[in-house]
């Protein structure tokens, strides 16, 4: 990774702990459809290829999970609690499963619940923050009531409340992922859709008399799928986040492998308080990898659509040069050399 | 680029005394990664006691970063490259923090462009003033409240708006509070840095007849910084015209207007309806200013100029007096054009 | 004025939409609520608790508006029901007790990690490329990236278990009657330490980012500029001039974000077995006392927005701009 800023321009952080970098309205006076710019520049960030590496080695291992996994998670193979070894590789667990097959197994619960509420939430955030945005109003003061009653309501009780009266299983944590997670998108997305809503291309599709939701299905949100997909990113890094600790509490479906649900059974079987170490460090590392990963990806994305943070970089690196001369003074630089280098160059 | 300088520093006996500010070959740089975008090049200029200098110019043309550069508050990726800024008989550019600190303000103080971004929205108007004033240890706490109401008065605000904040005054009333902030020390030179520009059409009248007033009270000297060419008519002594980061023109008020040389400053003059009541065709300039980052060779006019000749975009004319005290950077003065 | 009314308004909405969000989600659940949550705590609970728990949950013959009309007053006038886990004491006795704790530790580390990662913010912009802003972002990014209550399971495993240095659980010494003396205190203090130190760790890259990313936009404002140019102390520029006007925006992040610090120390909470409302909330799920769910969370709610409240006021007094408003 370069020496330059890892950091976004503008983050914020909602309640449940989403992340989103939320670009410069500059980022947008481009003509329209050059929305997909970003995305061919993305492939050649590193910090982007670096986080994309991550993550597709973690998809990998769900898909591939059973050829990868050298025993049956559920099966009790060793005694419990045994350190690594060359037969176990991360040890066992409290009950004596291979601890290694259960991190295998778990990516595919931990990551799939992670993508589809990330997706799902992103969609209704879109669509609520879209409508919000576009008709303003009346109903954009509903719906920005609703948006911001749900993201002041605090995330982990809420999660905890809907949970627990509900059975427990992989699709009621997606679900209430899902509730408590819109409403960050929404408003991230609906203060964007504002501001493209007062530009020319909106304006002459308003004129040549196009539909509401084809105006903003087409030519509002192709133009800030930037932000469209950090957001998702983010709802992602949430969502596992989030359902790591539902089911660390207990609220998850105990017998389901995930993430979570071994960091459950490792305190439960207070793996920690035997010195097993490896029955909870593995997975909670799984899931900062993952978050991390993720992150990077959207620095990357922030680095490239973000106008101020670009020229940042672009100082940095022009100024790296004469890094030592600069000195911390906030006085304008006087660089003598610098001004006889070029005129040599001349 | 050594021929204006030394050529200014023959005719420095024209004035009645040293001069206040001597700007020597000034260059100031935009290091970007592309390389560096020449915002300031061999820009000199000096400023005598009680004068008031005009520099003019289309906007990116670096008046604003020469004004910056000279209290040093430009921040990276512009950087100075080269030249000597003297205030009296010494080197800004050589100061060290503290003596900047202790510099700025009390000798040179800047009255910013825009005043409702130039007002810490979070501090009263009072507190904005005595901060400076205590600072530079100039006065206790008291004392330094007591002058900032004289101040207010002075600029033509109620001395009770003390404890206002900037976004209960009205425009025109900020700027005033702008400008009473660059006298608290009684500067002998401030910078106006387009005073008036945001202003409408009338308060800008207003503001400028205050200036115009204030510094016959008080007998500052002015670098007066716009675009706007006729409000310089009644205020400045002299007028220097910018360039793509040079001065192109520098000589009288009156000179400049009614005989402006170079084709630069007469697009300029055509650019504006005239004072006096005659109706002239609007001319302005065709095309637009260069890019910086790389300035057309030779004269950097060229390729908006109607007189230029393949010579012209060769060889960089240098800034000479043709005239008593009439300098001009063009070929059409020089040995090259006439040869050309 | 104007501006605190507005908000106030908004505040009542929210807690009447999570007074409904209560009410209405145990009997709307799948199926007929009563048998089903019975069905769930079988053999778990007494003859009398099951009464109390048909009354919370209106297992009743009253209209559901006249039921919804008595929950409200009943919460109104501070009565949440009854523990299952902790019968017959009130949900409101139990969760008040907890209060207290979870008070001192969000108090103690958001206090902290606030002031720490916004002075660090404020470093990080003002000295460019110097270490504040070239080695902390990434790196407490990559540590913020961490489940709050993995990092704290690591460091009660390290500096607790292994090393000895912290105590294992609880939030005083066991036997240390609460009492205002400098034992208690100081035993409070040393139980603090590590629940406190993780939370702030993970929430410590947030407000620093947040902070430095504004200082950024706010050192290129004229003010700032002209500030320099007046040849202020570089202190005065930095806190009365740019800081002072980075920090509005965040305020507003602050009140945002305070839903999701809190869930973080609720949940350091229960790796540190620390007796605030994490661990009741543990407790709760565990013994499926779903009116002590249902308070906690009200609780905890209210005391959020409670908080945005004071948040709020203070934006008030810092931004001259809204008191008119």
């Amino acid at each position: 990774m370069s020496a330059t800023n890892q950091t976004t321009a503008a983050v914020e952080v909602s309640p449940v702990g989403q992340a989103t970098p939320v670009p410069a309205e500059a980022a947008f006076t481009g003509p329209r459809r050059r929305s997909g710019a970003w995305l061919t520049q993305l492939l050649g960030n590193r910090k982007a290829a670096f986080g994309g590496l991550i993550l597709l080695a973690f998809a990998a291992v769900a898909i591939f999970a059973p050829a990868l996994a050298p025993y049956d998670p559920t099966e009790f193979v060793g005694r419990p609690h045994r350190p690594p070894s060359s037969e176990f590789r991360l040890g066992t667990t409290g009950s004596g499963q291979d601890m290694l097959s259960q991190l295998i197994y778990g990516t595919r619960i931990s990551l799939g619940a992670g993508v589809i509420v990330g997706v799902a939430t992103t969609v209704i955030g879109a669509l609520v923050g879209l409508a919000a945005g576009y008709f303003r109003g009346r109903v954009d003061d509903f719906l920005s009531l609703l948006t911001n009653v749900m993201l002041i309501i605090p995330g982990l009780p809420l999660l905890v409340v809907l949970a627990a009266f509900l059975p427990a299983g992989f699709w009621t944590t997606v679900m209430v992922l899902i509730v408590a997670g819109w409403a960050w998108p929404a408003r991230v997305l609906r203060s964007q859709t504002l501001s493209l809503r007062e530009k020319d291309f909106v304006s002459s599709a308003l004129v040549s008399g196009e539909g509401s939701w084809r105006i903003m299905l087409r030519e509002i949100l192709p133009n800030m799928m930037s932000i469209v997909a950090a957001g998702m990113f983010g709802a992602i890094i949430y969502a596992i986040g989030a359902q790591a600790a539902l089911e660390f509490l207990g609220l998850g479906n105990p017998s389901a492998i995930s993430w979570g649900t071994i960091l459950y059974w490792a305190g439960n079987n207070a793996g920690l308080l035997v010195g097993a170490w490896w029955t909870f460090v593995p997975a909670g590392l799984c899931i900062a990898l993952v978050a991390f990963a993720f992150a990077l990806v959207n620095y990357a994305i922030d680095e490239i659509t973000n106008p101020r943070l670009r020229s940042q970089r672009e100082t940095n690196l022009a100024l790296r040069r004469h890094r030592r001369q600069l000195g911390v003074s906030r006085a304008t630089p006087v660089l003598r050399s610098a001004g006889q280098h070029r005129a040599a160059g001349d | 680029m050594a021929t204006p300088s030394s050529r200014l520093r023959e005719s420095e006996h024209n004035y009645p005394a040293e001069p206040l500010l001597r700007v020597r070959d000034l260059h100031v740089h935009y290091l970007t990664p592309r390389g560096p975008v020449r915002a300031v090049d061999g820009v000199s200029f000096d400023i005598s006691r009680g004068e008031v200098l005009g520099l003019a110019g289309e906007s990116g043309c670096g008046k604003s970063t020469v004004a910056q550069a000279l209290l040093r508050i430009l921040q990276p990726p512009a950087v100075i490259t080269g030249g000597e800024v003297h205030f009296g008989d010494r080197d800004i550019l050589e100061m060290s923090d503290d003596e900047l600190a202790r510099f700025r303000w009390k000798d040179v103080s800047m009255v910013f462009q825009s005043a409702m971004n130039a007002l810490n929205p979070v501090i009263t108007v009072g507190e904005q003033i005595e901060d400076v004033i205590i600072a530079h240890g100039a006065m206790g706490k008291l004392e330094a409240r007591q002058r900032a109401a004289d101040l207010l008065d002075i600029v033509g605000i109620e001395r009770n708006r003390l404890d206002a904040y900037p976004h209960q005054l009205s425009g025109g009333m900020r700027q005033r509070a702008v400008i009473a902030i660059a006298l608290a020390l009684n500067p002998p030179l401030m910078i106006m840095d387009e005073p008036t520009t945001a202003l409408d059409v009338v308060v800008q009248k207003e503001i400028m007849s205050q200036i115009d007033e204030l510094k016959r009270q008080l007998g500052f000297s002015i670098l007066f910084i716009t675009h706007d060419l006729s409000l310089l008519v009644e205020i400045s002594t002299r007028i220097a015209i910018m360039y793509a980061g040079q001065i192109v023109e520098l000589a009288s008020a009156r000179d400049i207007f009614e005989r402006p040389l170079h084709p630069y400053t007469q697009g300029l003059m055509s650019s504006f309806p005239s004072l006096t009541g005659q109706t002239e065709a609007l001319t302005g300039i065709p095309g637009a200013p260069p890019n910086l980052l790389q300035p057309p060779s030779g004269c950097r006019f060229h390729p908006r100029c109607q007189h230029c000749k393949p010579i012209f975009t060769k060889i960089v004319p240098p800034l000479v007096e043709v005239e008593r005290d009439h300098w001009v950077a063009c070929h059409l003065y020089t040995d090259v054009g006439v040869r050309a | 004025m104007n501006f605190i009314l507005r908000r106030l308004g908004f505040y009542l909405v929210a807690a009447w939409a999570s007074l409904t969000l209560n009410f209405f989600l145990p009997r709307f659940m799948p199926g007929d609520p009563a048998t089903a949550l019975f069905a769930r705590m079988q053999g778990r609970i007494q003859a009398e608790q099951i009464q109390t728990m048909r009354e919370a949950y209106g297992v009743s013959d009253d209209p559901l508006w006249q039921q919804y009309g008595a929950y409200l007053v009943n919460i109104f006038r501070g009565d949440f029901g009854v523990s299952i886990s902790y019968f017959p004491t009130a949900v409101f006795d139990v969760v008040r007790s907890g209060f207290v704790w979870t008070i001192v530790l969000v108090g103690v580390s958001l206090v902290l990690s606030v002031l720490i990662g916004n002075i660090l913010g404020v470093m990080g912009a003002w000295k460019r490329n110097g270490f504040v802003d070239s080695v902390l972002p990434p790196l407490l990014m990559f540590v913020g990236s961490f489940p709050f209550f993995f990092l704290a399971s690591v460091a009660l495993f390290f500096l607790s278990f292994e090393w000895g240095w912290f105590p294992l659980r609880h939030a005083y010494t066991d036997g240390l009657a609460p009492a205002w003396s400098w034992e208690f205190i100081r035993s409070v203090l040393y139980h603090l330490v590590l629940p406190a130190a993780t939370s702030i760790v993970v929430a410590i890259g947030g407000w620093m980012l947040g902070m430095r990313n504004t200082m950024i936009s706010t050192l290129a404002e004229d003010y700032v500029t002209m500030a320099e140019a007046k040849g202020l102390s570089q202190r005065r520029v930095m806190f009365n001039y740019a800081a002072r006007n980075a920090l509005l925006p965040n305020l507003t992040a602050f009140g945002m974000a305070l839903g999701f610090v809190i869930s973080g120390n609720l949940l350091v909470e229960i790796v540190f077995a620390y007796p605030g409302l994490g661990y009741q909330l543990l407790t709760a799920v565990n013994n499926l006392d779903y009116p002590l769910m249902q308070g906690l969370f009200l609780m905890i709610t209210f005391a959020v927005l409670a908080a945005n409240l004071v948040v709020d006021l203070l934006y008030v007094r810092l931004d001259p701009r809204v008191r008119a408003g």
